[in-house]
């Protein structure tokens, strides 16, 4: 395959990545490794290495808009990235040593378990009364519903810090942003309202994905060729579909789609890896 | 009580202001290291296009991007790939930047404890920069 087919079929593929990771809150690399390895035969180094660079590329993008709009609570996001960023160069230094099978299998369990959790009905519990830890670090806030205010605070800390150790560890050795393990530990964990743990969450993968993508940076996994066409059609997908999302609500049928879809790559991960085609 | 009262406004204001600078460098650093990326793979499939590249099995990347300098010394030499490479970098460091200016806007709200945490990060971040090349 020449240079310039492989960079429109990629370009194309990111796009569709982008948007339908856009439109589950996946992110891009949950579609874009398997694109890679299993369509294009890319060694998985090279498509984690790609695939960070585009969750870089639109957490950022996302975060410069949700940050001005007051929701991100950036004390949290700050606390717990001294978390997700540990984890994520010790993540980084294991996809080293790993051999690229087991890499495989692990992501697609992830995969299926982060289609499970999509699929999850959830329970808000706004916390008015913070933890003792919590009040010491000043992570209560509040955010803007409507007209009003909500006020909110944080419980569990120490539980959601190491979550957050896992999460990190998940990003930096399967290159994708691990949002949805970082929502788990936000409002599952923490308590912490949804809003506020999905910007928050959005915020802290650039950082997190940095830790893990300059060790990656200098072994040689980010090939130009590939990270190029990547970042550009995972960009413009996500950016359309963030619009969609404004303007349809999530349906129930949309999202059982989008879990069967990501269940059945997750199962071709695992499968390819068993039999080590990757 | 009063002197509390304007201490907190004035702490609601700053936080207000960082966020307001951090949403401007995210924004910066996403669009201009985006343009560099689009630049250089013009350049490099214009130059490239007809050669056929082997990604199936990990070799590193060519010798001219191996190092920050390499990738400067390629970029003046207009060469496609170094110059993607020099937009990736600029990506990388956005979010590190992200970072260090949180660090300043917190010393500048007299937040000790967030300072620190700020620099906490930054320290795991160029650790992870400084021993990525080991092993």
């Amino acid at each position: 395959m020449s240079v310039i087919v492989f960079t429109v079929i990629l370009v194309l593929g990111s796009y569709f990545a982008g948007l339908l990771g856009s439109l589950t809150g996946l992110g891009g690399g949950f579609i874009i490794i398997p694109l890679l390895t299993l369509v294009l035969h890319v060694d998985i180094h090279y498509a984690i290495g790609a695939s960070l660079i585009s969750v870089i590329a639109t957490s950022s993008g996302a975060a410069a808009a949700y940050v001005r709009e007051g929701i991100t609570n950036i004390r949290i996001g700050m606390f717990l990235e001294i978390a997700t960023t540990a984890g994520a160069f010790t993540g980084a230094i294991l996809a080293t040593y790993l051999p690229p099978h087991y890499i495989a299998i692990l992501f697609g369990f992830i995969l299926i378990f982060s289609a499970v959790m999509s699929l999850r009905s959830k329970v808000e519990q706004i916390i008015t009364e913070p933890s003792p830890f919590a009040r010491k670090l000043k992570l209560s806030g509040t955010y803007p519903v409507g007209n009003k205010t909500v006020a909110y605070g944080v419980t569990n800390i120490i539980g959601g810090f190491f979550m957050m150790i896992f999460a990190g560890l998940i990003s930096g050795l399967l290159g994708i942003g691990s949002g949805a393990l970082k929502v788990i530990a936000m409002d599952g964990v923490m308590h912490i309202p949804f809003k506020v743990s999905t910007t928050t969450s959005n915020f802290m993968i650039g950082v997190t994905a940095a830790a893990s993508a300059v060790v990656y940076l200098q072994r040689g996994y980010i090939h130009p060729g590939i990270a190029m066409p990547v970042v550009i059609g995972v960009l413009l997908g996500a950016a359309s579909g963030s619009k969609i999302l404004v303007q349809a609500t999530s349906s129930t049928w949309l999202r059982w789609l989008f879990a069967i879809i990501i269940a059945v790559i997750g199962t071709q991960m695992i499968y390819n890896g068993i039999g080590r085609n990757i | 009580m009063v002197s509390e009262e304007t201490s907190k406004t004035r702490k609601r204001f700053k936080d207000a202001d960082m966020q307001l600078i951090i949403g401007w460098i995210l924004r910066i650093g996403v669009i201009s290291s985006m343009v560099i990326v689009v630049i250089g793979g013009i350049v490099f499939v214009y130059r490239h296009g007809h050669s056929i590249p082997d990604y199936r099995t990990f070799r590193k990347v060519p010798d001219f991007i191996s190092s920050p300098m390499g990738v400067l010394e390629g970029v003046i030499h207009w060469k496609g790939q170094a110059i993607i490479q020099l937009g990736i970098m600029l990506l990388i460091a956005t979010p590190v930047l992200r970072v260090v200016f949180s660090a300043i806007g917190f010393m500048m709200e007299r937040d000790r404890l967030y300072t620190f945490i700020s620099l906490l990060v930054l320290f795991i971040i160029i650790m992870s920069a400084i021993t990525g090349h080991i092993g």
